[in-house]
């Protein structure tokens, strides 16, 4: 147990999973919250950046950006596809729209807008997404942005990041604000535990080994890192040893840190409370099936829709649970 | 000091848009696909704008200051690229590579390919919502520019236009002008048929616009309303533009077949001839 090796953890983190209590005591946060902390911050430094509102402002606390530079805020109403274009002319002229909302709509209702006014000509539009996955267990399957990571995937010039934690996603919102070109933030709308230490070395593209492990990976993404760390910890219980990854950059996907991991460990897991067509489970198991093809389990949702309950409820209902992935990765093992 | 603005008298932009008519018809015919009479429809329309009303310079694209001009209704994109040759923004002879693999002239408006294009368009319904983004911008930053944005009456049926439309007026942007390209037809049919929607004024006023009715071929009424729409106010303007589809070419006028069909070379031939006479009486 003193032998494992975990990366850029705080340490009560690390303390917490071995008490198995990561993911129900301890300081965190909706990731949706850090985003509008993020924002703040960004604003008093960067007078290009403004927000753009679809009145959930009061959801995703957007509210402290317009209230700290009213005249940089633009609430459209319940209009995403009004707001997303108007983002796209707005980056025409230099300003850095930050265009919030909640996935369901942002990907679904806007996704013309999206994609032929933003990402088509490769505008400095960044989509600030709350709900993403299956994250609002309560409100049920109209608000659970469960595509959002696939639909956002498939579209030319689109970069596609989803922090885990408070500073991942705080990290994500700064680098989106340098990145030159469209990037879509995808955020919780339940709270996720705050894993990561001030050394977290965030950068669009690059995924993070947390946990060292030789006996298969996993590699999640947003809200399911946490859950892949516990599941870790699970294994570990047992005597089995594996890798975490956090692949907080869907796209471009850090495709060699994954095939190095593919290779020192001979199995792999992925994670995600995104439907298991084309998100991330898709963008891993392509890249393995044409450059190193090992034993492979997908954790996420299955064909079809969720139902309202708590979000740790819906995890465990839908077969996303730590648990979920620890047989998940006994599975891979059991075939490598 | 660069010239910003052709200000062509009113004879002179009657002459230009018979160019640009001819050029939208050889562009079309050479790449035997495109959309012609929408396109003809909104030729004074942009004639006006690119050699009189808009303050632009053809050598700075990307001028900070310069006025903005979106073409919703990207299909009609021949007139554009014809008035942007026609101007200087690049040389005329790419107008001969309409749709052709590797032309800076797509099949719809592509800001990243061609000079002179502010805004990619293509999917109806964008344009009015890109432009209000611009205009927001513009008063944001103290910018004097004015944001221009032909939209097709067809292209009203896209309920995202109205929530641009309903947007606009809550901004008080008098930076913005909507040109409604009313020629009364559409891919399929008449727009009345396939779905209403009149009362166009009437729904523009009741959004929050200043609203002017214009007939868009009268040159010198499309200037004067253009000018007048210019003048610094604190509400967005909507100008209805009564307009004829395929005008100038008398065969295809009226006709909702010649919406998106390329004419032969004889019929090609026919409309250069009487576009030509026309302008000459």
């Amino acid at each position: 147990m003193s032998s494992v090796t975990y990366h850029h953890l705080r340490s009560d983190v690390i303390e917490r999973l071995q008490a198995g209590t990561l993911l129900t005591e301890g300081p965190g946060q909706a990731t949706r919250y850090a985003y509008a902390e993020a924002i703040v911050e960004l604003g008093a430094r960067n007078p290009g950046v403004v927000v753009l509102d679809a009145d959930v402002s009061k959801s995703l606390r957007t509210t402290a950006f317009a209230e700290a530079f009213p005249d940089r805020s633009f609430n459209f109403g319940i209009a995403e596809q009004n707001m997303i274009a108007a983002a796209a002319g707005m980056a025409t002229t230099g300003l850095i729209p930050f265009a919030s909302g909640y996935a369901v709509f942002l990907t679904m209702r806007a996704l013309d807008q999206v994609r032929n006014s933003v990402h088509y000509p490769r505008l400095n539009v960044k989509i600030a997404s709350s709900h993403g996955g299956i994250t609002p267990g309560p409100d049920g399957p109209t608000h659970q942005g469960q595509e959002d990571l696939s639909l956002m995937r498939a579209i030319g010039n689109s970069t596609v990041v989803a922090g885990a934690d408070t500073l991942s996603t705080k990290l994500a919102t700064w680098a989106a604000a340098e990145w030159e070109g469209p990037v879509y933030l995808s955020f919780t709308r339940d709270p996720v535990p705050d894993l990561y230490a001030p050394s977290y070395p965030f950068e669009i593209g690059r995924a993070i080994t947390l946990r060292e492990g030789n006996d298969a990976t996993i590699v999640a993404i947003r809200d399911m890192v946490s859950q892949s760390l516990v599941a870790a910890q699970m294994l570990a219980d047992q005597g089995i040893d594996v890798q975490v990854i956090d692949c907080h950059t869907l796209k471009p996907l850090d495709e060699a840190t994954i095939l190095e991991a593919a290779r020192a460990t001979g199995a792999v897991v992925t994670a995600e409370s995104n439907v298991l067509m084309g998100g991330l489970g898709s963008a891993v198991a392509e890249l393995l099936v044409e450059n190193h093809p090992v034993p492979m389990m997908r954790i996420g949702m299955r064909d079809g829709f969720a139902e309202s309950g708590p979000y740790a409820s819906i995890l465990d209902k839908y077969g996303m649970s730590a648990a979920h992935i620890a047989a998940a990765v006994e599975r891979v093992i059991a075939r490598r | 000091m660069t010239e910003l603005s052709a200000l062509m008298s009113v004879d002179e932009l009657k002459t230009m848009a018979a160019t640009i008519r001819c050029d939208i018809i050889e562009m079309i015919c050479n790449a035997q696909a495109g959309h012609p009479g929408g396109s003809l429809s909104a030729t004074d329309i942009v004639t006006a704008l690119y050699f009189r009303v808009m303050r632009i310079d053809p050598a700075r694209p990307d001028w900070p200051e310069r006025d903005r001009f979106i073409l919703s209704k990207g299909h009609a994109c021949p007139v554009w690229y014809s008035a942007l040759a026609e101007r200087g923004y690049f040389d005329k002879a790419h107008l001969g590579t309409l749709r052709q693999l590797n032309s800076i002239l797509q099949g719809h408006p592509d800001m990243r390919k061609t000079p002179g294009i502010d805004m990619t368009a293509g999917s109806l319904g964008h344009g009015l919502s890109a432009g209000l983004g611009m205009a927001l911008s513009g008063r944001l930053r103290h910018r004097d520019y004015h944001v221009w944005v032909v939209v097709g009456d067809g292209e009203v049926q896209e309920g995202s236009v109205w929530e641009a439309a309903m947007a606009a007026p809550k901004w008080k942007l008098g930076n913005l002008t909507v040109i409604v390209d009313r020629n009364r037809l559409q891919n399929d049919a008449c727009v009345s048929e396939v779905m209403p929607v009149a009362p166009l004024a009437d729904k523009w006023k009741a959004f929050g616009w200043h609203v002017v009715e214009m007939d868009g071929h009268d040159m010198a009424a499309v200037v004067a309303a253009l000018e007048a729409a210019r003048v610094a106010r604190e509400q967005p303007v909507a100008i209805i533009a009564h307009t004829v589809k395929g005008k100038g070419v008398s065969y295809m006028e009226g006709q909702a077949e010649w919406h998106g069909r390329a004419p032969c070379e004889e019929e090609a031939a026919c409309a250069l001839d009487e576009i030509r006479r026309c302008a000459c009486e």
